[in-house]
C-alpha cells in the first residue's frame, strides 16, 4: 500500500500525544463555559460596555488627515475626471457599426472566427436590448482603469523580482488589496476624492493591480536559468538582459496577468456603480434590482455577462497560444490587415458622424422598453414555482442555517421546529456524538475525533451560542500547532480587535454563513469534480459552465438568487455558493486526473475496487490539490460576503455596507479589515497544513 | 603533454554557499589545507560546491570535467565564466585574471571571447531560429544584414538550413541543441563552454551529436571545457579529463592515464567498465626507439589498441608510431599491447 494511504490507518493503539493535551484542557474549559453561561452571559455575548471606540478614533484621525490632504486628491480627481469623461464621450460618440467592425477584427486576430461571431452576436444583443450607451460608459471606465493597473502592477512586480527584500511587504500589501472588500476602501476614497465616478475608477485600479503584480513576479521568477544564463553569456547588459531576455520569456505569464487584471477591473467597475453617477451598466442592474424589475435586471445582467465573456476570451486569446496552432482566420488577420481594418472602422465612424450628425443610430425601442411583459412572465414563473423555491429555502433555512446559527438547543423550540428537546433527546445526542468520536479515535487518530467533537458541540450550541473565549483559544491553538507561534498570535490579535470593536456578532454571522457555504460547495462541487474526473462527457459539459461562472463579475450572481428566493440570508448563501463552487469542481477534477498513474496502477493491481481506489489512493494523493481548491473556495466565499450584503445579511459584509451608506470610514475599514483578517488567517492555516503534509 | 600555450588556467578556485562564505577566505599569507577547510565548512553549515579546483586548458584542447550529479562540475564551469562568482581563487584567461574584470569588461569578454551551450538549450521561446542564433550579435548592436548573414552561416554549419523561420518549440531536442551550438559559435569565440550539452537527448541522438561535435571541433579548433556525467561520452571526446567528487577534482589526466593509473579507489570503481583497449591509444603506450630499427608496420598515434588486434594476430611484433610534426617515430611493441589485454582480463574476472 502506498504511504499516504497507509497513514490513514495508523496504529490502533492510542497513546496520549503531547499535542493532544492542550485540547483536553480546552474541552474542559468549553464544558465549564457552557455550564456557567446562564450565570455569566458575557461568556457568550461580548458585553457592549467592554468595547472600545476605535472606529470613532479612526474617524477622527481620517477626518484630520482628509482635511489636510483633500485638496491634493481633489485635484487628482479633477485631473482624472477629464480623461474619463473624454473616454466616455469618445466611446459613446463612436457609432455602433464602427465598434462592431473593430471588435470583430480584434476577435478574429485573437482567437479566430468563432470568437468573432460571438462578439458580433453579443454586441448585437447589447444594441437590441437597449444598453449600448451604458455598456460604453462601463467600457470607458475599464479602458482607463486597466492601463493604470497594468503599468502599476508591472512596475511593482519588477520591483518585487529585483528586490527580494521587499517581497514580504509587497505580498502582504497584495493580500490586503485583494481581501479587504472594495466597499471598505470606497469610503476613504469617497472622503478623499469626493463623490463621483472617479472613485469607482480608482477603486477598480486598486482592486485590479494585484493579479498583474503576482503574474509579473511569477513570470519573471520562472524564467528558466538556462535561458537567463544564455542571455548573460551572450553579453547582455542588465537592461538588455531584462528587456530582451527576461520580459519576452515571461510574457505569456504577464499576459495572463493582463487578462486577470482586465476581468478584475470590469468586476469592480460594476460593483463601484453603487456610488452611482456614471450611468453605466452596473447602475442599471442595481437600480432595476432595487425596484424588483427582474426582467430588466436579467437583461442588463446578461449584458454584463456577455461583456465579461467577450473581454476575457479576447484578452486570453492574445495571452495563450492555441495548442493546435493558430486557425486559418488568425493567420489571415496579420498585424497589417488588423491595422487596415481598424483604420477603416475609424474612417467609418467619422463618415457616419459627418453624414448623420444628429442621429443616435440606436434602435428606438430596445428590449428593455418592452420588458413589462417579461417582468410579468418572470413574476408569474416565480409565483408558479414558489412552492418549490420556498420549500427549498425553508428546508435549508430550518434544517441547516438556523441550527448552525443558534444551535439545536436554540432551534428546537415550538416556534421553529414545533417541538422542544426532552432531556432524553439531549442525552441521546450527547451519547451519539461521543460514541462517534470514540469510533473515529479507534479507527484513525485523535484529530478527526476532536474535529467531530467540536462540530457536535457547535451544532448543539450554534455559532452564536458558542463561548467566545473558547473559540479564540481554539483557533489560536490550531494555528499554533499547524503553523507556529506567529500565526497563533496573529489570530488572537485579530479576534481581539474584532471583539473590542463590538463586531463579534457580525463575525459569528459571517463565519457561520461562510462555513456553511464552503461546506456545501465542497460537498456539491467535490461530487461534481469526482464525476467529471471519471466521465469525459460531464467534464466537457462542466468546463464551459465553470469558465462562465468564473468570468462573471460577482454582482451578477445576486440576480437569480434574488429573483427566486427574495431578500434574506438564504439568498446570500445561494449567491455565495454560485460564486464559490467553481474551485472545488476544478481542483478536485484536476487533482484526481493528475494522480500519479503508477500509484493508481499499483493499487488496482492489488485488487482494489474502484471505490477503494478512489478513497484509499486517489483522494489522499490528490489532497494537496484539493486543499488548494478549499483555500480558493474560502477566499471566494469571503470576498462575496461584502457583495451579498446587498441582499440582506447581518454579517461583517453588512457592517461594511452600512458604513458605506453612512460614510463611516472607521467602521467600514475595521469591518473590512476583519474580513481580510479572516481570509488571510484561513489562507495561512491551509498553506501551513499543506506544507506540513508535504514535509512529513 | 601538448606544447600548445595555456588558454585558460584555474587556480585554487573555491565556491562556497552559506551564510558568510567570505569569512573563510579573508585572511592571507597562510596556505589553506583544502580537505580540512572543506570539512570545517561542512560542519559549520556551509556547502563547499567547488573545493580548491586547479587545472589548465591548452589552446585547441577538449578538456572534459566529469562527475556525478551534485559533484560541483556545473558550478565549476559557471565559475569559469563568472555566471557564478567564485568565493576564492584565480581564473586566468590568456594570463588575465577574470575575477578582477569589471562588469563592463566581463560583458565585453562574454560578447567576444566565450560561448556557452546549456543542458536545456536555453533558447529564447519568442525568437525564431534565425533570431536566436543572431541574438548575441543583436545584443552587440551589429547591423541587421551582417548578423543575419552570420546567423545563416552558423545555421548551415550545424545543418539546419531551411528551419530558420521555425520557433524553438517546433524543433526536436537534438535540433534545438544544434541551434544552441550555432548561437554559441555565432560571435566566433575562442573559448567554448559546453554544460552537459547532450544529456537531455536520447542515446542515439546523443551519439550523432557527439560525432557532429567532433567534426565541428576538427574544423574550428576551439578551446573547450566540456561538462558531462556520462563516462562513455567523457572518454570518447576528451583530450584530457578531470574527475570531480564532492566538489573536489580527484584526478586530471589523459583518458589512458586515468584508466591505467586511477588515483584512488573511487576513480578505479568509476572507470571499471571502460574497455581499456578502446580507451588506450597507440600513442599512449609508445616508447622511444632507443636506437633500435624502425619497424616496418606503422600505426597512427590516435588508433585504439582494439584496431591493432587483427594485425597482432597476423604476427606483427612491433609497430612504429609517427611522432608529432617532424619528431622521430616511437616504438609500440606487441608485448605492451598484450600486457593491457591481460590487465583487462584480470579486471573482468575480478568483477
Amino acid at each position: 500500500m502506498t504511504a499516504p494511504a497507509a497513514s490513514f490507518r495508523s496504529s490502533p493503539r492510542v497513546a496520549i500525544e503531547p499535542a493532544l493535551l492542550p485540547w483536553c484542557a480546552l474541552i474542559a474549559l468549553t464544558a465549564l463555559c457552557l455550564v456557567l453561561k446562564t450565570d455569566f452571559p458575557w461568556l457568550v455575548t461580548f458585553p457592549k460596555e467592554w468595547t472600545l471606540p476605535l472606529a470613532a478614533g479612526v474617524n477622527a484621525v481620517t477626518d484630520a488627515v482628509v482635511t489636510v490632504v483633500q485638496p491634493a486628491f481633489r485635484a487628482l480627481s479633477a485631473a482624472l475626471e477629464a480623461p474619463m469623461r473624454g473616454a466616455r464621450l469618445v466611446l459613446v460618440w463612436l457609432p455602433w457599426p464602427a465598434v462592431m467592425l473593430a471588435v470583430a477584427a480584434l476577435a478574429l486576430k485573437s482567437s479566430g472566427i468563432r470568437l468573432a461571431v460571438f462578439a458580433l452576436l453579443a454586441l448585437t444583443y447589447i444594441l437590441l436590448a437597449g444598453y449600448w450607451p451604458q455598456s460604453m460608459s462601463t467600457l470607458s471606465l475599464v479602458l482607463l482603469a486597466v492601463p493604470i493597473s497594468t503599468v502599476l502592477g508591472f512596475a511593482l512586480g519588477v520591483l518585487g523580482h529585483t528586490r527580494p527584500g521587499l517581497r514580504p511587504v509587497l505580498l502582504g500589501a497584495l493580500d490586503l488589496m485583494q481581501t479587504v472588500p472594495a466597499f471598505a476602501y470606497l469610503i476613504p476614497l469617497l472622503l478623499l476624492f469626493g463623490f463621483g465616478p472617479v472613485v469607482g475608477l480608482i477603486a477598480s485600479a486598486i482592486y485590479a493591480t494585484p493579479p498583474m503584480v503576482r503574474n509579473t513576479l511569477l513570470g519573471l521568477d520562472r524564467v528558466p536559468s538556462d535561458i537567463s544564463e544564455a542571455g548573460l553569456m551572450s553579453g547582455c547588459t542588465r537592461r538588455q538582459q531584462f528587456w530582451h531576455v527576461e520580459v519576452p520569456t515571461a510574457l505569456p505569464q504577464i499576459l495572463v496577468g493582463f487578462n486577470q487584471t482586465t476581468m478584475a477591473a470590469l468586476s469592480m467597475v460594476i460593483v463601484a456603480a453603487i456610488i452611482g453617477g456614471f450611468e453605466d451598466i452596473g447602475w442599471e442592474v442595481l437600480s432595476s434590482m432595487r425596484k424588483a424589475e427582474f426582467g430588466q435586471s436579467i437583461l442588463s445582467g446578461l449584458v454584463i455577462a456577455l461583456l465579461a465573456i467577450l473581454i476575457d476570451r479576447l484578452t486570453i486569446g492574445f495571452a495563450k497560444a492555441r495548442p493546435a496552432g493558430p486557425t486559418a482566420a488568425m493567420t489571415w488577420m496579420t498585424d497589417r490587415r488588423l491595422a487596415i481594418v481598424l483604420a477603416l472602422a475609424a474612417a467609418l465612424a467619422i463618415a457616419i458622424r459627418l453624414l448623420w450628425p444628429n442621429e443616435t443610430l440606436l434602435p428606438a425601442t430596445g428590449l428593455r422598453m418592452q420588458v413589462g411583459g417579461i417582468n410579468q412572465w418572470l413574476l408569474g414563473l416565480v409565483r408558479d414555482c414558489a412552492w418549490f423555491f420556498d420549500g427549498l429555502r425553508d428546508g435549508v433555512l430550518y434544517c441547516l442555517l438556523l441550527p448552525l446559527r443558534i444551535g439545536i438547543s436554540g432551534a428546537a423550540v415550538p416556534a421553529i421546529w414545533g417541538f422542544t428537546l426532552s432531556p432524553t433527546a439531549n442525552a441521546t445526542y450527547a451519547v451519539a456524538v461521543l460514541l462517534a468520536c470514540a469510533l473515529l479515535l479507534h479507527r484513525f487518530n485523535w484529530r478527526p475525533a476532536l474535529a467531530l467533537l467540536v462540530a457536535g458541540t457547535l451544532l448543539y450550541t450554534g455559532f452564536l451560542g458558542f463561548p467566545w473565549p473558547v473559540f479564540i483559544l481554539g483557533i489560536a491553538l490550531l494555528a499554533f500547532q499547524v503553523a507556529g507561534l506567529r500565526l497563533a498570535l496573529f489570530a488572537v490579535a485579530g479576534f481581539l480587535l474584532i471583539l473590542v470593536n463590538g463586531l463579534w456578532g457580525a463575525l459569528v454571522q459571517s463565519l457561520y454563513l461562510c462555513t456553511l457555504a464552503v461546506l456545501l460547495c465542497l460537498v456539491i462541487g467535490g461530487a461534481l469534480g469526482v464525476w467529471a474526473a471519471y466521465s469525459e462527457r460531464v467534464s466537457r459539459i462542466l468546463k464551459p459552465v465553470c469558465d462562465a461562472l468564473q468570468t462573471m463579475p460577482q454582482f451578477v450572481f445576486l440576480i437569480p438568487a434574488l429573483m427566486f428566493f427574495k431578500v434574506g440570508e438564504f439568498t446570500a448563501l445561494i449567491a455565495i455558493m454560485l460564486y464559490a463552487i467553481v474551485p472545488p469542481i476544478r481542483y478536485v477534477e484536476h487533482g484526481l486526473r493528475h494522480v500519479r498513474a503508477d500509484v493508481v496502477e499499483a493499487v488496482e493491481q492489488m485488487g482494489a475496487t474502484p471505490v477503494q481506489t478512489l478513497f484509499q489512493a486517489k483522494l489522499p494523493l490528490a489532497l494537496p490539490v484539493v486543499m488548494l481548491g478549499l483555500n480558493q473556495t474560502i477566499m471566494a466565499a469571503l470576498s462575496m460576503l461584502a457583495i451579498a450584503a446587498l441582499v440582506g445579511t447581518r454579517d461583517l459584509g453588512q457592517a461594511v455596507y452600512v458604513a458605506l451608506g453612512k460614510a463611516d470610514a472607521g467602521m467600514g475599514l475595521i469591518a473590512g479589515l476583519s474580513i481580510a483578517f479572516l481570509a488571510i488567517l484561513a489562507d495561512r492555516l491551509i498553506q501551513a497544513a499543506v506544507a506540513g503534509r508535504a514535509t512529513t | 603533454m601538448t606544447a600548445a600555450p595555456i588558454k585558460l588556467a584555474c587556480r585554487n578556485v573555491w565556491k562556497v554557499y552559506g551564510r558568510r562564505p567570505a569569512y573563510y577566505f579573508d585572511s592571507r599569507g597562510y596556505i589553506i589545507e583544502p580537505d580540512a577547510l572543506a570539512e570545517r565548512l561542512r560542519s559549520e553549515a556551509h556547502l563547499p560546491a567547488v573545493v580548491d579546483a586547479t587545472f589548465e586548458v591548452a589552446t585547441g584542447e577538449i578538456f572534459v570535467i566529469m562527475g556525478l550529479s551534485g559533484s560541483g562540475k556545473s558550478t565549476l564551469v559557471r565559475c569559469l565564466s563568472r555566471l557564478v562568482e567564485p568565493s576564492a581563487g584565480e581564473i586566468l584567461l590568456d594570463g588575465q585574471d577574470l575575477l578582477k574584470a569589471t562588469g563592463k569588461e566581463l560583458i565585453e569578454l562574454r560578447r567576444h571571447a566565450m560561448g556557452m551551450v546549456f543542458q536545456n538549450f536555453g533558447l529564447l521561446p519568442h525568437l525564431t531560429i534565425l533570431g536566436n542564433v543572431a541574438f548575441p550579435l543583436k545584443i552587440q548592436g551589429r547591423p541587421e544584414k551582417e548578423r543575419e548573414a552570420r546567423a545563416r552561416e552558423m545555421i548551415a554549419l550545424v545543418g539546419l538550413e531551411g528551419r530558420e523561420a521555425s520557433f524553438p518549440h517546433q524543433l526536436s531536442g537534438g535540433q534545438q541543441q544544434r541551434v544552441g551550438i550555432a548561437r554559441s559559435l555565432a560571435v566566433g569565440p575562442e573559448l567554448w563552454f559546453l554544460d552537459e550539452p547532450f544529456s537531455a537527448l536520447d542515446p542515439l541522438i546523443r551519439r550523432q551529436m557527439q560525432d557532429e561535435f567532433l567534426r565541428l571541433q576538427r574544423m574550428l579548433k576551439k578551446t573547450i571545457v566540456f561538462i558531462t556525467h556520462d563516462m562513455a561520452e567523457a572518454f570518447r571526446l576528451a583530450d584530457r579529463l578531470a574527475i570531480m567528487r564532492a566538489g573536489k577534482i580527484v584526478q586530471i589526466g589523459r583518458p589512458a592515464d586515468i584508466v591505467l593509473n586511477p588515483a584512488d579507489d573511487y576513480v578505479a570503481q568509476f572507470t571499471e567498465d571502460m574497455p581499456l583497449l578502446r580507451v588506450i591509444k597507440a600513442g599512449d603506450l609508445a616508447t622511444s626507439l632507443n636506437g633500435s630499427a624502425v619497424p616496418e608496420e606503422s600505426v597512427a598515434a590516435g588508433a585504439s589498441l582494439e584496431e591493432l588486434i587483427p594485425r597482432l594476430a597476423s604476427g606483427v611484433r612491433a609497430f612504429s608510431v609517427p611522432g608529432e610534426g617532424a619528431g622521430p617515430p616511437a616504438l609500440l611493441t606487441a608485448g605492451a599491447v598484450l600486457a593491457v589485454l591481460e590487465r583487462e582480463q584480470t579486471r573482468r574476472t575480478r568483477s
